[in-house]
């Protein structure tokens, strides 16, 4: 028993160690494919002019003048041991300056998936009610809002509630103010997918015998639904959560952005136009932890939630 | 009617402008159980449910009058009714498996009725789910409670459903098809319970489509045919002496106790009921092929073990089994003893982790698949739910067809009606859709395809535990009479032993993947000699003529 539970822990930390190692091989290499040269990146970017020798300088320091190969295995062994590197723009070591950014865009994600879920739920209880109207407008609701690109959603809230009604800052200042707009940005699109999710089955949940034995014993409709439905229904939406952390973060790519809010995402973009390779890796490193964990803990929730799995699993 | 705990005259109940129920008159008094039977679309149903405003929606519901522990409830509105159910009147499905949330633990299920009528705060409400645990015999209340129906044992899981219905003892309690796909053990507790709640004093109303069922426990027997009662009288009445063709071909269709090879639904049975209560009509054809022939399919030392997260499981072990020509060998077990894996290993679908399985004297399980392709048409299989084994993009013709034609015959119009001709089903169906049919038509159109590759051996596993009861009188009649027709050696799986041992000529008994024994079926009822075998076939129901409610050997 106990050397079963030991393989399976083992089992998974390897998966979460290939997972990271395959993320950080595929971002080195894809980020080697796009244009442009990291010299020029390290010495201030293409506009700086510099030199043929300061070049060469450079890439004999960073031993860019290495093959590719090389290159790669350097960067294991650097990450092996912990190190992010230095980044060639900012000129400060990786991991320093993502500790600075990682509260803020894991502020924003945490949020917008609280969000997501409180409207999600809501919607799903809608759009499952009996009545058919009811039913089809929140089910147009949600298909919309699962639709909903995020840069058009937050172009038009900053248009209504910024520049119109004037409510809410267009920017981020660093108050709780300025978190609104962007977590509803980043909220809106999943909470029509996980109401989507939920409704299907809080609609089969309710088709279910276990709902005519809970009529049969003077349970209301509402107490259905909150007591037995809705538990159905939650748990594939949880097993989802860990997947909609990854999603919410590369929405944060396109939500810091224009929202001018510092953060993970906006490193992440500024990063790549400048080819700065180790902040890259970095960055996408600490967010595929962030998803590995976030699958990690929903699970442990969802068997929680559900003796089925745990009895599976035991 | 002073006393009645339920009186209904006239119900009638539609769905858009259609009728389904037409004027029923029903009267329950504490103390006594009523059995409301007849086949499927009779109506019973939602006769029971509407004795809790459970109708459904768009159903309208109207009687003259209807009065549940002498409270006049015709119109109730939704907020009466809730008042009502639970308290007043409490319902019993079928399998706890669906019928409890398979997420909440079933001491929060129970308390439920005690949290909605009586207001009792958690801690209140467990107590008394605690001392109702008790009551119904379930082991270890202060540990069960906490248990999900998922977690119990089949027999404790129901308990917990039946507890959830009498939690406040309520005056009627409706059971609707409570014992339908249980084991046979699971059903004896079911009826028990039935019973001591009747005993307690509640007036319970018994749905059953299985009059083997409910004639042990029954003080009176209503038969639904098309929505009106068609007979009703006190249980030896009318299990005695039917009046009415419906009751007759309830009770045809009981198969217990009708000899091998004597046909369910034969016309001179139904006219003369009498001819079944002797029981001792000949076996139309006696002459079924003898022991001695050689064995076309058999297992030696058959052993297979599932390996899961929790250790392996074992699901076989040990077991050898010869199937003839012209012979059926019956095999019985509850569920989860190992059943489907034997047959799925005999069809060579797994590969057995000890011991072999030869066909026709040749090897088969060691084969690899390339090796075995060709003679897999001579070997048939039907399964319990024919529905999820047809690719439901297809209609029924191609369904054939495709049988047809990977077995080697032509796939041509004819074939195709001659196959549907052979499973007494009209050639008009060939353009329909699985979806279209009924159950029956269903497990016909599925015989009608293991059947299409002329086969010299059919698997059969629970091909008719989906289905009412004279359906399956008249899929076991389809069944025995092509395997005379065609000398077919059958493998029949059943949890249920009345139709074992209709079927049968050779009897396996299996539990925890193991045979416990086996032997010529009429000798092995005789005489069991496994006491195993001996409680199965106790617990099965079969029908009790003397009608004596109270003391009911046939399920105690």
């Amino acid at each position: 028993m106990r050397a079963r539970r030991i393989r399976a822990i083992a089992l998974r930390l390897g998966g979460a160690l290939f997972v990271l190692w395959a993320v950080a091989t595929l971002t080195f290499f894809a980020i080697h494919l796009v244009p442009g040269d990291p010299a020029q990146a390290i010495l201030g970017g293409p506009g700086s002019q510099a030199p043929q020798e300061t070049l060469d300088r450079v890439r004999a320091e960073y031993g860019l003048d290495q093959p590719l190969v090389v290159q790669y295995a350097a960067m294991l062994g650097r990450l092996l041991t912990g190190d992010l590197g230095t980044s060639y723009s900012l000129k400060a070591p990786v991991a320093e300056l993502i500790g600075g950014q990682l509260l803020g865009t894991l502020t924003l994600a945490l949020a917008a998936l609280a969000l997501a879920w409180v409207l999600a739920i809501g919607l799903a209880l809608w759009s499952s009610a009996p009545g058919r109207v009811a039913r089809g407008v929140a089910g147009a609701i949600e298909l919309t809002a699962a639709a909903l690109p995020h840069f058009w959603l937050a172009t038009v809230l900053i248009a209504v509630f910024a520049t119109g009604l004037g409510w809410l800052p267009p920017v981020a200042n660093g108050s709780a103010s300025g978190l609104v707009l962007p977590v509803v940005t980043l909220a809106v699109p999943l909470a029509g997918f996980l109401a989507q999710l939920m409704r299907e089955h809080l609609l089969d949940a309710l088709e279910r015998p276990f709902t005519v034995s809970a009529l049969a014993r003077g349970e209301t409709a509402s107490g259905i639904r909150l007591r037995h439905a809705l538990r159905h229904a939650a748990l594939p939406a949880v097993q989802l959560s860990g997947w909609a952390i990854g999603y919410l973060i590369s929405g944060a790519v396109v939500v810091e952005t224009i929202f001018a809010r510092p953060g993970l995402g906006r490193t992440l973009l500024r990063a790549t136009e400048l080819r700065d390779v180790p902040l890259v890796t970095g960055v996408v490193l600490v967010v595929a932890l962030v998803y590995v964990l976030m699958t990690v803990l929903t699970d442990l929730v969802a068997t929680l939630a559900d003796p089925r799995i745990r009895t599976a699993a035991a | 009617m002073s006393g009645a705990a339920l009186t209904v005259r006239g119900l009638h109940i539609g769905f858009g402008g259609t009728e389904v129920v037409r004027g029923v008159d029903l009267d329950l008094a504490p103390g006594r159980i009523v059995a409301l039977v007849g086949e499927s679309g009779s109506g019973k149903s939602v006769t029971a449910r509407a004795l809790l405003g459970l109708a459904g929606r768009g159903a309208l519901v109207d009687a003259e009058r209807f009065e549940l522990d002498g409270e006049d409830v015709r119109g109730a509105g939704e907020r009466r009714w809730r008042r009502l159910r639970g308290a007043k009147v409490g319902l019993v499905l079928q399998d706890a498996l669906a019928s409890l949330d398979p997420l909440r633990p079933i001491g929060r299920e129970i308390g439920d009725a005690l949290r909605l009528h009586l207001g009792l705060r958690p801690a209140a409400a467990r107590q008394r789910v605690l001392e109702l645990l008790e009551r119904l015999e379930l082991p270890h209340p202060a540990l069960t409670i906490d248990r999900r129906s998922g977690e119990l044992s089949g027999g404790m899981r129901q308990r917990a459903l039946i507890a959830a219905a009498v939690a406040l003892d309520p005056p009627v309690l409706v059971a609707d098809e409570p014992t339908t796909a249980l084991d046979v053990g699971v059903q004896a507790t079911v009826l028990q319970l039935l019973r001591e709640a009747a005993d307690r004093g509640a007036a319970v109303l018994l749905i059953s489509h299985d009059l083997a069922v409910v004639s042990g426990i029954a003080d009176e027997i209503l038969v639904l045919a098309d929505g009106t009662v068609v007979e009703r009288g006190p249980t030896a009445a009318v299990l005695g002496a039917p009046r009415h063709a419906a009751t007759r071909a309830l009770l045809a269709a009981v198969p217990t106790e009708v000899p091998r090879g004597v046909p369910l639904l034969a016309a001179a049975r139904l006219a003369d009921p009498g001819a079944r209560v002797a029981g001792s009509t000949p076996p139309a054809q006696a002459a079924m092929s003898p022991t001695g022939t050689a064995p076309i399919l058999e297992a030696h030392g058959l052993g297979r073990a599932y390996r899961s997260r929790g250790g392996d499981v074992t699901a076989v072990e040990d077991v050898s089994v010869a199937l003839r020509p012209g012979r059926t060998l019956g095999l019985v077990g509850e569920s989860g003893s190992g059943k489907t894996t034997l047959a799925r290993l005999l069809l060579a679908l797994e590969r057995p982790d000890a011991g072999v399985v030869r066909f026709d004297g040749a090897p088969w399980s060691e084969l690899t698949e390339a090796a075995r392709r060709p003679a897999r048409r001579r070997i048939g299989a039907i399964w319990q739910d024919p529905y999820g084994s047809f690719d439901p993009r297809w209609g029924v013709a191609r369904l054939l067809r495709d049988a047809l034609t990977a077995g080697g015959q032509p796939g041509d119009d004819r074939a195709v009606r001659e196959l549907l001709d052979l499973v007494r089903l009209p050639a008009a169906l060939a353009a329909g859709h699985p979806l279209e049919l009924s159950g029956g038509q269903r497990q016909r159109v599925a015989i009608a395809r293991a059947l299409a590759a002329r086969p010299e051996v059919l698997i059969a596993d629970e091909p008719v535990s989906a289905l009412d009861v004279t359906v399956q009188a008249a899929v076991l009649d389809l069944l025995d009479e092509l395997q005379r027709e065609r000398g077919l050696a059958m493998l029949f799986i059943s949890h249920d032993l009345g139709v074992v041992r209709h079927m049968s000529d050779e009897l396996a008994v299996m539990r925890h993947g193991r045979i416990l024994e086996q032997g010529e079926a009429e000798q092995l009822f005789a005489a069991p000699q496994h006491a195993y075998t001996a409680a199965l076939i106790r617990h099965s129901p079969r029908l009790a003529w003397g009608g004596d409610a109270h003391g009911t050997p046939s399920t105690r």
